[in-house]
This record gives C-alpha cells, sequence and structure tokens, in this order.
C-alpha cells in the first residue's frame, strides 16, 4: 500500500508536511465521498488514490457507491450527456426514476458524516435526503455548456449542496451555493504514472508491436470526434514530408457509432501506412501507456473542448513537451511555449511538431520544464492539500 | 545572540479558489465587472499572483495584466496594467481605483473593444487562505534562519503578502518580529524594503535570509 511519506521523493520540498499539519487540523472530522462506482476514471480514479491517503493520515474516511437498475444508469448517462452539452431526450418519468433510485439509495447507506462529497450525476439526488454535515457536489466535466432546460432542473438538486467543486472556473454555470475550484492531478506513483526503465519500456513496447527505430510521435485518448485522432494524422502526414516519424494513437473505443466511424477511419488511414499505429486498449492498460509516454519524443492532444484531459500532465510528468489543443483543462495544464505548444489547427500542430524535431534541444528544455510545472501543480499532493483546505474551510 | 521575548511561527498557507460567476469577454467588460467584484477579487488577482506564479513563465505582474497579453493579445493594455505595483497602495479599493482608470483610459483611445479570443473570457476567482503552523518556533535569529530556509514557500507569501495586505501588518511578520522581539532595528529596516513586486517566492527567501546571514556573521565577528 502506499504511503503519504513515500510521496516526499516526488512532490515539492515541504507539501508533505503542509498536508500532514492540515490534517491534524481536522483530525476529528468524518468523510464520506459517494460515487457512482469503483472502477473507471473521473471521479473512481481520483478516489482510489486519495482515499488510502486520507485513511493514511489517520482521517475516518468512507467511501461508498450507488446502485441502480438498467434504466437508472441509463437515465443517468443521458442526464451527464445532456449536462455536458449533448442532445438528449429525457422523459418525466425516467427522472423520477432517478430520484426514486437514489431515494432507496439512501435508505441502504450510511450517509452521517462531517463532509459529504458527491461526485457527479449518477448519486447528486441523494442530497434530497441529509443530515447534518456539510454536503459537497463535486463535478468532474465541463458543465458550461449543459443543455439550458436540464441545467434548470439539475440545478435544483445541486443548490440543495452547501457548496459545489469544479475543476476550472469556465467548467460551472450559475448556481446559488459557493462555487470552488480544485483542479484534478495525477498519482506519480500509480500504474499509469510511476518510474519505469528504458528495458521494460521496450519490453512493452515490443508486446504491442511498436517498433523504436525512429522519433515516435504519440495522441493517447478515446476514439471520438473531440479527441480529434482525424486531426492528429492529418498533422502527422504534413510532418512526414519532412521527417521519418512514426505516428502512435492509443486508446479505448466506446460501442457507439461515432467511436466505430473514427475507428475505422484511423484504421483505413493507418492501412496504407505501416507508420500509422492504431492501438485499441483497454480502460485498465495503465502500464501499457506509461511505456508509450515515456517512449514518446512528442506527445499531441489535440482534442477540441473534451473537459480537463490529465493526460497532458501525464505525458509532462514523463518529461515530454505536449503539443495541445486549446481549451478547457489543455490550456491550463500546458504553458504556451514553455513546456509545449498549444495549438489552433492541424497546420499549427504539425508546424510546432517539426519545429520541435528540428530543434531537439528544445524537446529536452520543455519536458523538463513540463515536468516541474506537474510537480507543482498537477500532482496528487497538492490535490490532497487543496481537499483538506475545503474541508478545513466548510467544516470549521 | 539575543532570544527572542516572543518566538516566532512559521505560517504556511494553501489557497482554496472559488470562481464567482462574473466573466469578462471583452475589455469593457473587465472594467464593468472591476468595478463591482468583491475586494477579495482584486486582491487574488494582483496580490495572490505572487502565490502561483513560477520564475520559468512569462511574468506579467497580475492576472488581468495576463489576460489582456495572453487572451486578447493587447499588448499596451497588458503593459500598462503589468506596471501597478499592488503593494503601492493603502488599501483594495485605492488599487481597484487605478485598475479601472487604466482600463478605461486605454478604452478612451480606441475606436473599438478589444475581445478575447474564443475560449479565453476572464474569470472572476477569489481565494480563501487556509492556514496551518510549520515547524519548530524559532526564538533567535540562527534558529529564524533554519526555519526560513526549510519552510514551504507558502509560508513567504503568508509573512510577507498576505500579512502586509490583508491583515494589517504593513511592516510584514518578519520585520515585525525583528523589530519588536529581537530589537534588531536595522535588520528590520533592510527587510521591510525588500521588493516582493515581480519576483518569485524563492528569491524572496533569497533575499531575507542573505539579509540575515549578514547581521548574524556581523554579530559574530
Amino acid at each position: 500500500m502506499i504511503r503519504l511519506d513515500d510521496y516526499r521523493h516526488v512532490a515539492p520540498p515541504g507539501v508533505v508536511d503542509i498536508i500532514q499539519r492540515l490534517s491534524d487540523r481536522v483530525r476529528d472530522r468524518r468523510i464520506l465521498h459517494l460515487s457512482g462506482g469503483r472502477f473507471g476514471e473521473g471521479p473512481a480514479e481520483m478516489l482510489s488514490t486519495s482515499v488510502p491517503l486520507f485513511q493514511d493520515l489517520g482521517l475516518d474516511t468512507r467511501w461508498e457507491i450507488t446502485g441502480g437498475d438498467a434504466t437508472f444508469y441509463t437515465t443517468a448517462s443521458a442526464l451527464r450527456a445532456a449536462l455536458e452539452g449533448a442532445e438528449r431526450v429525457l422523459a418525466d418519468e425516467a427522472l423520477a426514476h432517478y430520484v426514486e433510485m437514489n431515494r432507496i439509495n439512501a435508505k441502504k447507506l450510511r450517509l452521517d458524516a462531517d463532509l459529504v462529497v458527491v461526485h457527479d450525476v449518477q448519486p447528486a439526488p441523494l442530497v434530497g435526503h441529509r443530515g447534518e454535515g456539510r454536503w459537497v457536489w463535486r463535478c468532474h466535466f465541463d458543465a458550461s455548456h449543459a443543455q439550458r432546460r436540464v441545467w434548470s432542473s439539475f440545478r435544483q438538486i445541486i443548490n440543495q449542496y452547501d457548496a459545489a467543486v469544479f475543476s476550472l472556473p469556465e467548467f460551472g454555470r450559475r448556481l446559488s451555493v459557493p462555487q470552488y475550484v480544485i483542479n484534478p492531478a495525477i498519482d506519480p506513483l500509480s500504474e499509469k504514472n510511476r518510474e519505469i526503465g528504458p528495458r521494460e519500456v521496450t519490453t512493452i513496447l515490443g508486446a504491442l508491436r511498436v517498433a523504436q527505430d525512429k522519433a515516435l510521435l504519440l495522441q493517447v485518448g478515446a476514439f471520438s470526434r473531440a479527441q480529434d485522432p482525424v486531426g492528429v494524422v492529418n498533422a502527422y502526414r504534413l510532418v512526414k514530408k519532412h521527417y521519418d516519424v512514426r505516428l502512435v494513437l492509443a486508446g479505448t473505443a466506446g460501442d457507439d457509432r461515432e467511436s466505430l466511424e473514427v475507428l475505422a477511419d484511423l484504421r483505413q488511414a493507418a492501412h496504407h501506412d505501416p507508420d500509422i499505429v492504431v492501438l485499441e486498449l483497454p480502460p485498465e492498460a495503465h502500464l501499457q501507456i506509461n511505456a508509450l509516454q515515456r517512449a514518446a519524443t512528442i506527445v499531441l492532444q489535440k482534442s477540441v473542448r473534451v473537459g480537463f484531459q490529465l493526460t497532458a500532465a501525464e505525458a509532462m510528468w514523463k518529461g515530454k513537451p505536449v503539443i495541445a489543443g486549446v481549451g478547457g483543462g489543455l490550456s491550463q495544464q500546458v504553458i504556451n511555449d514553455v513546456t509545449g505548444y498549444v495549438v489552433h489547427s492541424v497546420e499549427g500542430a504539425a508546424f510546432r511538431t517539426r519545429h520541435l524535431l528540428n530543434n531537439p534541444e528544445l524537446i529536452a528544455r520543455m519536458g523538463a520544464a513540463g515536468r516541474e510545472h506537474v510537480r507543482r501543480a498537477f500532482l496528487v499532493t497538492r490535490h490532497l492539500m487543496e481537499s483538506l483546505a475545503l474541508l478545513a474551510h466548510l467544516t470549521g | 545572540m539575543a532570544t527572542a521575548t516572543n518566538p516566532f511561527v512559521f505560517i504556511g498557507c494553501v489557497e482554496l479558489r472559488q470562481a464567482l460567476d462574473r466573466h469578462a469577454l471583452d475589455e469593457r467588460e473587465l472594467m464593468d465587472r472591476l468595478e463591482d467584484v468583491p475586494a477579495g477579487s482584486i486582491f487574488y488577482h494582483t496580490h495572490g499572483y505572487f502565490l502561483r506564479h513560477r520564475p520559468m513563465t512569462t511574468a506579467y505582474g497580475n492576472d488581468f495584466a495576463r489576460w489582456a497579453a495572453v487572451e486578447v493579445r493587447d499588448q499596451a493594455l497588458a503593459e500598462r496594467l503589468a506596471v501597478v505595483d499592488p503593494f503601492g497602495f493603502r488599501d483594495l479599493e485605492s488599487l481597484r481605483e487605478e485598475l479601472v482608470t487604466i482600463v478605461s483610459d486605454h478604452l478612451r483611445g480606441l475606436t473599438a473593444v478589444p475581445r478575447a479570443e474564443p475560449g479565453g473570457a476572464f474569470h472572476f476567482q477569489q481565494s480563501h487562505i487556509v492556514t496551518v503552523e510549520l515547524g519548530p518556533r524559532a526564538n533567535t535569529l540562527a534558529e529564524f534562519r533554519d526555519g526560513l530556509a526549510g519552510v514551504d514557500a507558502s509560508a513567504i507569501y503568508f509573512h510577507m503578502v498576505e500579512a502586509r495586505a490583508r491583515l494589517g501588518r504593513p511592516s510584514g511578520d518578519f520585520a515585525e518580529w525583528m523589530r519588536t522581539s529581537l530589537g534588531l532595528d536595522a535588520l528590520a529596516q533592510r527587510i521591510e524594503r525588500i521588493d516582493t513586486f515581480m519576483t518569485s517566492l524563492e528569491r524572496v527567501r533569497a533575499r531575507v535570509l542573505g539579509l540575515v546571514d549578514q547581521a548574524l556573521e556581523t554579530h559574530a565577528a
């Protein structure tokens, strides 16, 4: 089991001490996290790191999950999509069932704590069954483009909380409760980010059938239009005219039509060019992603508005310059011209890639700056510190 | 060397940010919002900049200047805002007035209001500072020196910026303690004169340490 002290050699000096002192301030508080599941990205990934660390600090911390039937999951998923801006039809009966399932969950769960943090959409209506203690809604996605009608109804639930927490100030919408801002973070000791040696990297890449005989461009992310992998292929083609490089697109594909179409387009492109490698990986392929990021020469994250996306921070932690799309969390993570470049187009991505390949000393310099930037701003220790500050602030 | 009448307690801090649901898409909106946001938001985007600024990034002096330079690409306004030294104002309302006047004067000379690029709105925030006591207390100047060298950088911010600008201790906590608890007036004056504007917390730490080391050497000699 990883202990807080293990982070001393990766976090900025003094941060672990501040965390320990802060935890002394809130020693007697009970914390409860409620989420829709224990696996996957977003809240589950964050809680599986931070809850054991809270417990290691001696804080009474529990993590409970809510359940439901197929209709409940379908409705919660559609509601989440609508809150992220997608067009979805939500029938009144389905929404009533969503609330009713939460009422049933409330009966089964022990909801007593000094601070109750409810993550994302699925368990949000549990606040209707709150007892004593402070309740916070933690939103892990970008709600700024939510469907207006859906938000109008959902905000009535959120306004029953004492506060909301968003990943960026621009991810929130008008609420009658205070909105705090805590950026998400990566765990430098997790399977996805821990140090691995060159030999292990080579072994893993060998298993993935990715040769290391030329410069490697990498994008990690879901095969969706929002991640713009096709744009990355087009940028690669512009670069390929001048440099012998290989492009690896690694990620997971959903079973929706869009994912299948994007994947088909990429496979078609790869069919005609052996230097385009499309790797469809399972969500738990953390070590493989780690190895690919370490093997990469340059990492691209040419996404078009897809939430916070910590893949840029993961790559920077491994000392790689990142060429990122504009907006959301990517602009927050990548400091233009210091840790990489923020680009607005396929041509911009190609130009900056060529610029870096032509100036290899920049690759090393930006990579080192990126790692330091992540050390200070995007490690789980900073997240832990701000979460404890929130706990101290809200519970007095 | 003298023992302090009261020990120095190093305080570190964590900034809890709060979004205010006030945004500016262009420079006129920036001016309008500057007039009505809470004073804490003016503090966060000016004094608070020093807690967040890292030497490896371009220095803009405050968040408003950075926004004008990066998101609006109006270098003239960015330069005019950057030069505003938040420590040079008696209170936050005077600082607010100066910022509004600069934007207003700048807009008067333009035919069109410069606008941020898509996705580049200015989002006003404020912060709550949560404090924690750090490390052993210092009873002598030598102990103070040891403590200062190893303490988290947020303590430099708290004692040199937060104490002066928001907590009504205009000398800053380091100088105040040296004057009142150690009777070291000359050293206190030198530390008071350290320019905390447009630098990094680590550089401020180094300057305080340098002055303390000089004082310790003088005493030893």
